[in-house]
């Protein structure tokens, strides 16, 4: 058997149960842009570790780090309206990423592979990186989920009611941040945020609790993951697009159903 | 501070964006009194109840809380989104969490509504809303109550109705309650003192002898003002348009 397609189908499916749920607060919480914002970023980091040549996993997970921390003050502080600040940050980062790109010396950056994902030439390391990423979010994720979910619902209330809700909410940026970084590989720096919103946004339709959601966005984007490799494999279209198209696909699918439910 | 006193604001003040919002303002809310804080727009109401809160701080003055206060707060308007998919009964264990829990169904009944327990609360009318809001806020037996504009949104039946039921509750638990409302004349009867606000305190005390302050009357004016009179007595301060003091000649003074 072909080992790269196992491990291509392991870390996408990892990547896409986690997406699922963390997905959700991605949609419940309006922050697809600020999902935009930080995979762009992280480009800026690939360039710099091709730069100075040092791992470049572990360049995209600190970039990713690192602009969280930078979005979660730069929001604090209001200097500007929120997506005007995405915006910049997402766009700038994004152009100074090509630029260094470009000007390194390193031949044969394979570009296309950090904008669209390259999920077949995932390699066993990658894929360490990936099942330990995935096993801590997934740990966090569990333990906070109520939390997570309280701050959601209304911040304010939680306050009051007592939870450390500044310290969640970075938290929780920050996990979405690290699901970012070792999902660059699978669907590139352009196509991240939709693995996270497209199968969210088709759980909710069918959804009536909040965990129904987390679930469903979980399952529909293991079926993303699954017929995107699938039509890589058999029609070697690219892995990344096949798969947010596959999870495209499953969206529609279901608001094309009549709404049964208010 | 009395073990009766469950905050205690002294001389609270702050400025946001060079505009004085609250200006020396002294409060205290006290275990099983009812306390309605009412004002013009901008005056600082909703300010003064995020700092009771926690929410925000003032810039000078002192507040103190009891040790281990727990606070049920109802916000003026909750908006939940309508992507997330939640249940009246999950909203209010949101609310309860790793305390002692009052099981939601109870709190629902307590506020009536308890038929409300599996609706989805994106699709609750303005009115369920406050009420679901009002059980959230008694699930984890709080020491205080806070409500900011509890009725809003709510039509006049409903308005009398949810005042009684405040108090109800205030009665039935014992809690100190902190109410901003605009419907001196509703909740006139339940109400222990009432602070009238307009980023100093104009006047205070209880509802029927703030009612006929002329602080009172020059805020809200007479007509409004006379469907509750009871006594008269004499100004010793104006406002402005823009809600400042104006001076009289003879000094100005507070009571």
């Amino acid at each position: 058997m072909y080992d790269f397609i196992i491990y291509a189908v392991i870390a996408g499916l990892l990547i896409a149960a986690l997406a699922g749920p963390l997905g959700c607060f991605v949609v419940w919480r309006r922050m697809s842009y600020f999902g935009d914002t930080l995979a762009h970023s992280s480009l800026l980091g690939v360039a710099l570790a091709i730069v100075a040549s040092i791992n470049l996993q572990l360049a995209i997970i600190i970039s990713c780090a690192v602009f969280a921390a930078i979005l979660l003050l730069l929001e604090k502080r209001q200097m500007l309206a929120t997506d005007t600040l995405l915006g910049i940050i997402a766009h700038s980062t994004l152009a100074f990423g090509l630029l260094i790109l470009s000007l390194s010396d390193m031949v044969q950056v394979n570009l296309m592979a950090f904008l669209f994902g390259d999920l077949l030439t995932i390699t066993q390391q990658d894929l360490i990186w990936i099942v330990a990423t995935c096993v801590v979010l997934a740990g966090l994720l569990y333990h906070f989920w109520g939390e997570f979910l309280a701050l959601t619902v209304h911040k304010e209330l939680a306050i009051v009611e007592g939870l450390p809700v500044e310290r969640l909410y970075a938290l929780l940026v920050l996990m979405i941040a690290m699901l970012i970084a070792v999902a660059m590989k699978i669907v590139g720096v352009l196509l991240i945020t939709s693995l996270l919103i497209i199968p969210a946004a088709a759980a909710r339709r069918l959804a009536s609790t909040p965990e129904q959601m987390a679930l469903g966005a979980a399952v529909i984007g293991c079926l993303a993951v699954a017929g995107g490799v699938t039509l890589s494999f058999y029609l070697d279209t690219p892995a990344g697009p096949s798969i947010v198209a596959c999870a495209c696909v499953c969206f529609l699918l279901i608001y094309a159903r009549p709404v049964t439910r208010a | 501070m009395s073990h009766e006193t469950l905050v205690e604001a002294r001389d609270v003040s702050l400025s946001l964006g060079g505009r004085k919002i609250l200006d020396r303002v002294n409060l205290t809310l006290t275990k099983g009194k009812l306390l309605t804080l009412i004002g013009p727009n901008g005056a600082g109401k909703t300010t003064l109840v995020r700092i009771v809160l926690g929410l925000m701080q003032g810039e000078s003055g002192k507040l103190v809380r009891k040790p281990g206060l727990r606070i049920g707060y109802m916000p003026q308007k909750v908006f939940v989104e309508p992507t997330l998919p939640l249940t009246v009964e999950r909203f209010i264990q949101l609310g309860a969490r790793g305390q002692k829990v009052v099981a939601a169904n109870k709190v629902l009944d307590e506020v009536k509504v308890g038929h409300l327990l599996r609706q989805q609360v994106s699709a609750l009318s303005g009115g369920e809303m406050q009420r679901v809001l009002l059980a959230r806020a008694l699930s984890h037996s709080p020491d205080l109550l806070v409500l900011d504009e509890p009725a809003q949104g709510v039509d006049i039946n409903g308005q009398t109705e949810l005042y009684e039921l405040i108090n109800t509750i205030r009665e039935r638990h014992h809690c100190g309650v902190m109410m901003v409302s605009h419907d001196l004349h509703l909740v006139m009867a339940a109400t222990d003192e009432v602070i009238c606000l307009n980023q100093h305190i104009c006047c205070h005390g209880k509802p029927e002898h703030v009612s006929n302050d002329p602080a009172y009357l020059a805020l809200f004016g007479k007509r409004q003002a006379a469907t509750l009179a009871v006594y008269t007595h004499h100004h010793n301060h104006d406002h402005d348009i823009a809600g400042d003091v104006i001076k009289p000649k003879d000094g100005h003074r507070h009571v």
